[in-house]
């Protein structure tokens, strides 16, 4: 096949697409890095791993935070680093106990940002009962990073008779969006140069672990949760869709999307099911135990607009489907790689 | 965005959806012209809320889609070139030339930015003495002229490390290469509301008067392209072919004289590649004599480019409407939006991607 | 081909507005733009730029016309046609 067809991996080099979230992402773990590392834990690629130890579960999740730009409306780098790590354990269904925080620094980054960026991790670890036992720093040359990377690795216990997984999702199940969409994506790409556009929007940032722990007591009908962050609502359903083996409908108007996420989707030509979130969840369980859940949802400070966007069905599967405002019905496909503005 | 929603409103669509069934009898095949039409036919739905017999099918009006390979050789020829800082609209970045794309290049190290608008990519120049700025200028009638004022303001402003890569395109002559093409079998135009807010309908009446082939001008949210549909489909019914404005709100019939003006004064006209039509006469726009010295062109040495165009791809015939993306023996197998083969794959409005991404079974 | 947005405008200054849509605001060049724009008019914008001043009388005439029934009659007059 000629070079050409296969833009994204045959480059030999690294593009923007691979850090996306959508094919292109997938397509480099999945070939370069899967084969490699494959053991029976990894493969189940979860948010978290779940390693059995005699008689407990724990889960163990680790993710790397390079935000650009790395202060934003509702928040930076650093209080995403906690809660992005606190809710991949959440989503498995883990309470998280512990986190590890590694530094890559760049030369002449200013001491104050750092003490803010510090600042913040410390109050998303004490909301979300975390605590930060070990870490690294490490500074490069200027030029050679850029301001700070953060990478948080994070541990959890999970109870008794939770069993949450990405292939947990079964036709007739309902599909719950915990609350509106592209909020966190939108609030970034504000702040990024070149774009010069304003929002009143802030990221919603947030640590879903107390939402999950009382989402888990009130059923044990719990089948799948994701918080969608890259790639947003759309390629996290798709994930769930591929990994379960089962189609996904979603109804466009039961999705809430704030106005100001909408209008910048709007001028920028963006589509909100791709943008990301950081404090959402997909919560996928028996349509028997859905409206109670929700009832639970909602109590929560960050459920409140929590809806029943949806349902699982046997239909097409590892294939997500929309029914539109309009009436007709679109295709929710797989993000390719980065979201980018267009005129056109 | 209440503004927007009063066109969105799902029980007049279905109302208005209602009328057009209540009217339809004939057959009847549809062109949107537009390639932002094709995204909000596909993301509403829209196709599969019309009767049967009224099928949509999608034209040359996605810039992206019909800028030819070579093209983007002569972009990533100045990519590759030390100094030079490329400004670009998001919507090129992954069109492939003939060996490689704009992303690729970024990983290779060109200096690659993307803008919102061809101002953003002035001031890159203006902040910036010491980098030669180019920004590539692409798009039909809408884009041209903002391009063509940012030009004049560099003049007048004697900004130096400022060119333009000019691969405008205009519209009205490969409609007219549509019509006369003895294959067409198209019983209605949906117009670009857009490129009519600047040209004015006045290119539309020969295809009317002539041809005798229906046009209406259509806004871009679904209530626009549902009334703009029924509109052609009473004009089919009633057997006649005339101009009419649907998007009357956006559009004035005589167009947008002073953006006509600065359009003209910048660019003239030339004779340019469309991916799928070929050489079409005076259908491009290059930067005139008195703004060579931002003519990205004359600027540069740019090496000769030796585009290869993709095999077996049917992008020339999807652009003209005379098959459909399921019919190309590349379409979902080696051409993919990760993997694109032809334009039409490329951009998210190109109407194969449109395809693969809302009719894919 | 050429996504062009609603934004009202805010305040304008030279050859730049600043306009919005909900909670989105962005400056907006007024170079090619035929008609005079007063605060709170709306304009079509593309890539940066106001390419047109929203009628807003059309605008609700079209509104009214997706409110009432039987626009598409056969034997109607059409208020749409241009000639």
């Amino acid at each position: 096949m000629a070079d050409r067809a296969m833009p994204h991996v045959k480059t030999g080099r690294v593009t923007l697409d691979h850090g996306g979230g959508g094919r292109a992402s997938r397509e480099l773990v999945h070939r370069y890095f899967l084969p490699r590392f494959l053991n029976k834990i990894l493969e189940k690629m979860d948010d978290s791993a779940v390693v059995d130890f005699p008689g407990r579960r724990l889960a163990m999740t680790t993710d790397s935070y390079v935000v650009d730009p790395i202060f934003f409306p509702g928040g930076d780098i650093g209080a995403l680093a906690v809660n992005g790590t606190v809710n991949d354990l959440s989503a498995q269904g883990a309470s998280p106990l512990f986190l590890s925080a590694a530094f890559i620094l760049e030369e002449g980054f200013e001491i104050r940002d750092l003490e803010i960026v510090l600042g913040s991790m410390a109050s998303a670890a004490r909301e979300a009962g975390v605590s930060i036992v070990t870490g690294d720093t490490k500074v490069v040359p200027k030029g050679k990073g850029d301001k700070i990377y953060i990478n948080t690795t994070g541990i959890g216990l999970i109870e008794e008779g939770i069993y949450v997984s990405g292939t947990g999702a079964r036709p007739g199940d309902a599909v719950i969006l915990t609350g509106s969409i592209g909020d966190h994506g939108i609030a970034v790409l504000s702040r990024r140069e070149g774009l010069n556009f304003d929002t009143d929007l802030k990221s919603d940032s947030a640590p879903l672990n107390g939402l999950v722990r009382e989402i888990l007591s009130t059923t044990d009908g719990i089948h799948t949760m994701r918080d969608p962050t890259r790639g947003g609502v759309a390629a996290t359903l798709n994930e769930i869709a591929t990994q379960s083996g089962v189609g996904i409908r979603i109804d466009e108007a039961a999705i809430p999307v704030k106005d100001g996420v909408r209008s910048a989707c709007e001028i920028l030509g963006l589509d909100p099911l791709y943008v990301a979130n950081e404090g959402k969840l997909l919560v996928i369980l028996d349509s028997r135990d859905a409206s109670g859940v929700l009832e639970k949802i909602r109590l929560n400070r960050y459920g409140r607009d929590g809806r029943i966007i949806g349902e699982v069905v046997a239909d097409h599967p590892g294939r997500v489907v929309m029914r539109t405002r309009a009436g007709g019905t679109r295709i929710i496909d797989m993000p390719l790689g980065e979201q980018l503005p267009r005129i056109c | 965005m209440e503004y927007i929603d009063r066109y969105r409103d799902p029980e007049s669509i279905e109302r208005l959806v209602a009328q057009i069934r209540a009217i339809s009898r004939k057959q009847a095949k549809l062109m949107e012209v537009c390639g932002t039409h094709t995204v909000t036919i596909g993301r509403n739905g829209i196709r599969e809320i019309l009767p049967r017999h009224i099928s949509l099918i999608s034209g040359p009006g996605c810039p992206v889609c019909v800028t030819p390979v070579e093209a983007i050789d002569r972009a990533v020829a100045l990519a590759q070139k030390q100094d030079v800082t490329i400004a670009t609209f998001g919507d090129l970045i992954r069109v492939p030339g003939s060996e490689t794309t704009l992303l690729r290049q970024r990983g290779e190290g060109a200096d690659i930015r993307i803008v919102y608008s061809a101002y953003d990519a002035l001031h890159l120049a203006q902040e910036d003495g010491g980098r030669q700025v180019v920004f590539l200028g692409i798009g039909f009638e809408t884009t041209a002229p903002t391009v063509a004022a940012v030009i004049r303001r560099a003049k007048e402003t004697g900004v130096r490390n400022f060119a333009v890569l000019s691969m405008h395109k205009v519209l009205p002559p490969a409609l007219m290469a549509l019509v006369e093409s003895p294959q067409l079998g198209i019983d209605g135009f949906i117009c670009p509301g857009h490129v009519t807010t600047i040209i004015g309908i006045e290119p539309y009446e020969t295809i009317a008067d002539d041809f005798h082939v229906p046009c209406v001008v259509a806004g871009f949210e679904p209530l626009d392209v549902l009334e703009a549909v029924g509109l052609l489909v009473r004009q089919i019914e009633m057997g006649e072919a005339r101009v009419e404005i649907q998007y009357r709100r956006g559009v004035s019939p005589d167009g947008n004289p002073k953006a006509r003006a600065v359009m003209e004064e910048v660019f003239e006209p030339c004779d340019s590649v469309w991916r799928g039509f070929g050489l079409l006469p005076k259908s491009g726009l290059r930067i005139s004599d008195s703004y060579a010295d931002f003519d990205a062109t004359r600027k540069y040495e740019i090496a000769p480019v030796n585009p290869r165009e993709p095999e077996g791809c049917i992008c020339g015939d999807i652009l003209r409407g005379l098959r459909q993306p399921p019919d190309c023996p590349l379409f979902q197998t080696t051409c993919r939006p990760d993997s694109p083969v032809g334009a039409c794959m490329v951009s998210s409005e190109g109407t194969c991607a449109a395809y693969y991404k809302y009719y894919r079974r | 081909m050429c996504l062009g947005i609603p934004m009202q405008i805010r305040r304008i200054d030279g050859n730049v507005a600043e306009a919005a849509l909900s909670g989105t605001t962005r400056p907006v060049y007024l170079d090619i733009l035929g008609e005079e724009v007063r605060v709170g008019d709306y304009v079509i914008v593309h890539a940066g730029f106001a390419i047109h001043k929203i009628d807003e009388r059309e605008a609700g005439e079209t509104l009214d016309l997706f409110r009432e029934a039987g626009i598409l009659d056969l034997d109607s007059g059409t208020d749409h046609g241009v000639h």
